[in-house]
């Protein structure tokens, strides 16, 4: 009796704060709620990155000395099939960061949860559309993965690189297995358009009254200005995936110099996706970086207008840059000249935002709390990755570089130093919001200062292997290479052993850890997802706020 | 009914000429090769010795930390761009952007100053911090393109070209200027290389041969998938793509003959890793005699000689141009 009068009570709680949450498969299959998908799209993150993470820990096996030592064992075969296995490797593990690890986690995830919030909205423009959104991301990642359990030609999996060059991916890779990913990043893609279009139509639409667009905070800007981006850019990747579908299949010859197409017209295409998508995966990141620094430096952010239109900068010139990646095609000197210079005006929009970030906490109150750690990192290491890609810039040095492990250090740099730390630093600077319940301090510094090192172990001998003329995605290295490649072996097994800490974090708060207030930032937390309750009610401003 | 039956057949039309160009591409070019092989060897003056590779020349040193030295003046051209001004212009931007950060972490921490300051703007800062990196980026942009306008510099006639095509998994090297003798380029496999004392994975059994201070046109292009040639030591990568001729020049600086390693710089497959590249630079003198070995003759020379293994050895060149005429068929019948 006692028993049933406890749910009773319960229950009567639920609905006086929470307002009616449907039943658990209404909530998370049929999801609509931005806050729900927003989880959705963060649990399926952390499995995506496990799985990614999983297999460069499988590469870093392999390279952690000469000769092969695990490719054998990885594939169960022998022989090129073995080889084989080691491009399968590289491939998953691109693709799956990028598409189902920093996509989701930045945009589906921090991006759903806070800018209907931040924008003062109850939701997204299209709750029904985001669902779908997420959705399509699982039969996309199970394309990917059962990809690799299929025949790609050579033996088991897409062998192509991330990239799919054609005519590797085209008449180099037999069997179905390229097919599958092509679809695969046909649904990727599919599910990041519809997201794009719901982002800006709720950005446009739906702020609260009072929230003019030059007074959004500037993690909603970089949605907005990524969501153009993945407008933009995605379906000219459609449409080259596509061409590649129809020239393995239906005998076409978009790629193939036989019938008069031509592989290069393929890498193009690519990069003028490629290209914006370095973006949209570092743009959320820098908002993220943005609220931090402001909110432990107790300071609104510095130059707010030159930080936003920095960003809508990155983002249009990003679109013509792209063949900087295709520096060794054969490209006329005209067009890398161009290449080159438009290539160095991305660094002005970028120094801008990293002076303008040390400006904001110039003549603050800076406390060195979790996320503020992970913001301060991100700047130091993304001016890092910056530099080097300067230096990549320059045509006439690139081809010394390119496609060798500088060019690896250097995107990593950008992304495993820059994108995954600046999604660390959202996820400790939010997770208490999302879920009402605190990370341990301790462990959160322990986690950054072991990944910290790890991965700065992990990637800077990278660029001494690049510019000793190590090339890229090989499997196997001369001996010569040994040194560093042995090093960052050890950086990547402090990087393993602080992702254990990290999840021991996360079991902790929901174990043990203590409850959330509204704000638990203080003072410095402004924004308005900081007014309402941790975790905050299942529907808000169900009144619309009024911005000042 | 009717319908299904004929696109089943154009479909297999489109198909078939594509499996079976896939099917004979790998076979032809090895098959030629050990015939060129064969056939030159019986009556030819001998090569000479072949070059051992130097230390710390033309390869990766282990533990190293910069750029393989640089053998050709281009290559110096561009190291010194990178030693000599990059690097020193970004080392100094990380640190100084890493010492701002401890600066500020350290004067503004809630400890030494409580209240936070409510500054949020200042045109003239933001100004310098626009104007600034655009001046770095003018003295770095001068050079660099003096370096790309120098790296396309046609070559003089006196060229010596060299065709270099890109297979599943090895090179080949046609000396179109010397008879047109082709060479062929696996890699030596491991045991081989190191009975050699040869770098592993570099090592291949025919070195392409260059003369010093000459310089070399290199033709670049693939029978199959994209492969990158690229010899650290040159300063030079260029992409093998099929249905493309890439041109590029390299000119090694006298006295530094040599043996120069790179590797396949794109990724072509399960053997990507194991299609190095090895350039032996030779004298101008060793050069012609090797030319002599392999029935090739100098340019000028009497060119009867030269016909014979040529047209042998030119044998691989059709199946490349043979492809259009196969694959040009389906197009038609689609339509």
């Amino acid at each position: 009796m006692s028993d049933i009068a406890a749910t009773h009570d319960g229950h009567a709680h639920d609905h006086h704060d929470a307002d009616h949450k449907p039943g658990f498969f209404a909530r998370w299959i049929m999801s609509t709620n931005h806050k729900d998908i927003g989880t959705l799209y963060l649990i399926f993150a952390i499995f995506a990155g496990i799985v990614g993470g999983g297999i460069s820990g499988m590469m870093r096996a392999e390279l952690a000395q000469p000769g092969l030592q695990w490719l054998e064992l990885f594939s169960g075969a022998t022989g090129d099939q073995a080889l084989h296995m080691w491009n399968v490797l590289i491939t998953a593990h691109g693709l799956i960061m990028v598409f189902f690890m920093v996509m989701p986690a930045m945009i589906g995830g921090f991006g759903n949860w806070f800018v209907p919030i931040m924008i003062g909205a109850p939701d997204m423009a299209f709750p029904r559309m985001n669902n779908i959104s997420f959705w399509l991301l699982v039969p996309s990642f199970i394309l990917l993965l059962g990809s690799s359990f299929v025949s790609g030609g050579t033996g088991l999996g897409a062998g192509t690189g991330w990239t799919v060059y054609a005519p590797l991916s085209t008449s180099g890779s037999q069997g179905p297995s390229v097919d599958m990913a092509i679809l695969s990043l046909h649904l990727a893609g599919a599910s990041s358009i519809l997201g794009a279009v719901n982002f800006i139509t709720t950005i446009f639409n739906m702020r609260a009254p009072g929230m003019t667009l030059h007074k959004m905070p500037l993690f909603v800007w970089s949605i907005l200005v990524t969501a153009f981006l993945l407008l933009l850019s995605l379906p000219v990747l459609a449409a080259a995936i596509t061409m590649l579908l129809t020239d393995r299949n239906f005998g076409t010859t978009f790629f193939d110099p036989a019938g008069g197409g031509d592989p290069v017209l393929y890498q193009h295409l690519f990069w003028f996706f490629g290209h914006p998508e370095v973006y949209i995966m570092i743009l959320p990141g820098f908002g993220i970086v943005s609220q931090i620094i402001s909110t432990f430096s107790k300071k609104p952010i510095f130059g707010y207008l030159g930080m936003a239109y920095a960003m809508v900068a990155i983002g249009v010139v990003g679109f013509v840059v792209w063949a900087h990646h295709m520096f060794t095609t054969g490209m006329n000197v005209n067009t890398k000249m161009y290449f080159t210079a438009a290539t160095m005006v991305i660094a002005v929009p970028t120094g801008i935002k990293i002076f303008s970030w040390i400006a904001t906490m110039w003549g603050g109150s800076l406390s060195f709390k979790t996320p503020m750690m992970w913001s301060l990192g991100f700047i130091f290491m993304f001016t890092v990755g910056g530099v080097t890609g300067v230096v990549l810039a320059n045509g006439g040095v690139d081809n010394y570089m390119h496609d060798t492990y500088y060019v690896v250090a250097h995107f990593h740099y950008v992304l495993s130093l820059g994108a995954v730390f600046a999604l660390f630093a959202g996820f400790t600077y939010w997770f208490a919001k999302m879920s009402g319940r605190h990370l341990s301090e301790a462990l959160g510094q322990l986690h950054f200062w072991m990944f910290f090192v790890g991965v700065n172990i992990l990637f800077f001998p990278m660029h001494f292997l690049g510019l000793q003329g190590m090339p890229r995605r090989v499997p196997d290295y001369p001996e010569a290479q040994a040194y560093w490649n042995d090093i960052a072996t050890y950086g990547y097994l402090l990087m393993a052993a602080s992702m254990v800490v990290f999840f021991v974090n996360i079991a902790y708060a929901f174990m043990a850890g203590r409850k959330a207030e509204g704000n638990y930032w203080g003072e410095g937390a402004t924004t308005l997802e900081w007014t309402l309750s941790s975790p905050p009610p299942y529907h808000q401003f169900e009144t619309l706020p009024k911005i000042g | 009914m009717k319908m299904l039956k004929s696109a089943l057949i154009a479909f297999s039309l489109v198909t078939a000429p594509v499996v079976a160009v896939a099917a004979i591409a790998p076979v032809t070019a090895p098959v030629v090769a050990a015939a060129a092989k064969t056939t030159v060897k019986a009556a030819l003056p001998d090569a000479p010795t072949a070059l051992a590779p130097t230390q710390g020349m033309g390869q990766p040193a282990n533990g190293q930390i910069g750029i393989q030295p640089q053998v050709t003046d281009l290559g110096q051209e561009a190291q010194w761009f990178h030693d000599a001004l990059l690097m020193p212009i970004i080392t100094v931007i990380s640190l100084f952007v890493l010492g701002l950060l401890f600066w500020v972490g350290v004067r503004f921490r809630k400890a030494a100053n409580p209240v936070a300051s409510k500054t949020t703007h200042n045109t003239f800062i933001e100004i310098v911090w626009t104007l600034v990196p655009v001046v770095i980026l003018v003295v770095i942009s001068i050079p660099s393109i003096k370096l790309l306008a120098a790296q396309y510099k046609p070559p003089s006639k006196e060229a010596v070209t060299i065709k270099a095509i890109g297979n599943q998994w090895y090179w080949a090297y046609e000396y179109p200027d010397h008879g047109g003798f082709e060479i062929v380029s696996n890699m030596l496999p491991d045991a081989e290389a190191i009975k050699r004392d040869e770098p592993r994975l570099l090592a291949v059994d025919n070195r392409m041969i260059v003369p010093v201070d000459t310089e070399i046109k290199m033709i670049v292009t693939s029978n199959d998938v994209i492969h990158a040639f690229a010899v650290p030591a040159f300063w030079t990568k260029m992409d093998a793509v099929p249905g493309r001729l890439n041109e590029v020049t390299f000119k090694v600086q006298k006295g530094k003959e040599g043996v120069y390693y790179g590797q396949c710089s794109e990724l072509c497959g399960a053997r990507h890793g194991y299609m190095p590249i090895a350039v032996e630079v030779v004298s101008k003198a060793n050069f012609a005699k090797w030319i002599a070995s392999k029935g090739g003759v100098m340019p000028g020379a009497v060119k009867t000689v030269a016909a014979a293994p040529a047209a042998v050895v030119a044998a691989p060149t059709p199946t490349l141009p043979a492809a259009p005429a196969v694959a040009a068929a389906p197009v038609a019948a689609t339509k």
